[in-house]
């Protein structure tokens, strides 16, 4: 039986598919036969991030359409061993999705994976709802910033009524926060949020932070998740986050600013 | 305090002012969550029943339910227009 872990948000753009990308390649680099689904119908963006745009023949929408197997949409990550994409449709609507076709997709790949990781599309209605549904686990995303707090507070709202696990009666999804593009620089300046700020507000665990870093930009640009840049703040930040979601216990870092010396400022620009 | 401090103790307000609306405003959007669906329904069955009697606006009824660990209460609050 595979752990069905989805990662969302409510609002857009706060790392979601960043995120997608480093926790199914840490999860996989680990040796867990691991597959990400692209859930954003219409926005393909996964198959970017992981390097695979090129080699989408089939899609997710296919699978549960039957015009398609799983082995011809599923695409083995040429990095690590044990990672498989399922990319999303670019043409169709999210009501693609159906929560029986969906259900018959999970329930063959859970015969051979031992994670599944949902990337969500952004929002709270139909596609969020479609990737959440049949989650384990859950890792909202989450910016320091009041927008951000505010849907991350009612995508839990949704992932505790209407989440499978809700609607049976099981025991609820274990949800994780997961602070992305942190500046402590400015927490400290009392610009931004801080952890203990947003973690007060919607009282869930905390999975881990992840700084803000332009090295997210340059993997992306390389089609590289990020925790493959093993030197990179971001990069070591998504593996302790990593390594927390299989149960290690790992101290928080990147969490203070970072005092420079004179030098180091001259030499790495600021 | 210093010039450097005003600034300073301006920019702190910015996210603790973040914090206390955020803190309020998922109080009391939590609270609305917890709300069983068959309440706006209620209310405005409720609402024509009152009207029968007395002309009160939309406004001026509130219908909430209070869950504690064992009952819940279900707290009605009707404004009468003055005479
Ligand atoms: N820690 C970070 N530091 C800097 N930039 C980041 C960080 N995390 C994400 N970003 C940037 O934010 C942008 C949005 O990221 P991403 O596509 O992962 O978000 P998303 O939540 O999947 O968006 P959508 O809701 O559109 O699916 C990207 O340009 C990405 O490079
Ligand atoms: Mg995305």
């Amino acid at each position: 039986m595979a752990k069905i872990i989805v990662v969302t948000s409510g609002k857009g753009g706060v790392g979601k598919t960043t995120t997608s990308a480093s926790i199914s390649t840490g999860l996989a680099k680990r040796g867990h036969k691991t597959v990400v689904i692209d859930f954003d119908v219409g926005l393909r963006n996964l198959d970017l991030i992981m390097n695979c745009e090129r080699r989408v023949v089939y899609d997710f929408v296919n699978v549960i359409q039957g015009d398609a197997t799983l082995n011809q949409a599923l695409i083995k990550d040429k990095r690590v061993d044990t990672l498989y994409i399922l990319p999303a449709s670019q043409t169709r609507e999210k009501e693609a999705l159906t929560r029986d076709g969906v259900e018959k997709v999970i329930n063959e790949l859970s015969e051979t994976f031992d994670y599944i990781v949902c990337d969500s599309p952004a929002g709270i209605e139909h596609g969020a709802q479609m990737a959440l549904y049949y989650a384990d686990e859950a890792v909202v995303v989450t910016n320091p910033e009041v927008s951000s707090v505010r849907d991350s507070d009612r995508i839990l709202g949704i992932l505790q009524s209407k989440s499978r696990r809700a609607e049976m009666g099981q025991d609820p999804v274990k949800e994780h926060l997961l602070l992305t593009r942190y500046n402590p620089e400015r927490v400290e300046r009392g610009e931004m949020l801080s952890v203990q700020d947003v973690e007060e507000i919607l009282a869930i665990p905390l999975l881990g932070v992840i700084p803000e870093s332009q090295v997210v930009l340059n993997a992306s640009n390389q089609g590289l998740p990020v925790i493959l840049e093993e030197q990179s703040d971001a990069g070591q930040a998504y593996d302790d986050a990593v390594a927390r979601l299989l149960g290690e216990e790992r101290e928080h870092r990147f969490m203070t600013a970072q005092k420079k010396g004179f030098f180091s400022r001259m030499f790495k620009g600021g | 305090m210093s010039f450097l401090d005003y600034f300073r103790s301006k920019k702190t307000s910015s996210a603790s002012v973040a914090k206390e609306r955020l803190q309020i405003i998922v109080a009391h959007e939590r609270g609305q969550r917890e709300q069983p669906d068959y309440l706006p329904q209620l209310q405005q069955e409720l609402l024509e029943v009152i009207r029968k009697y007395v002309q009160i606006s939309d406004d001026m009824i509130q219908v909430d339910v209070d869950r504690n660990d064992d009952c819940s209460v279900l707290e009605l609050n009707v404004t009468l227009p003055e005479k």
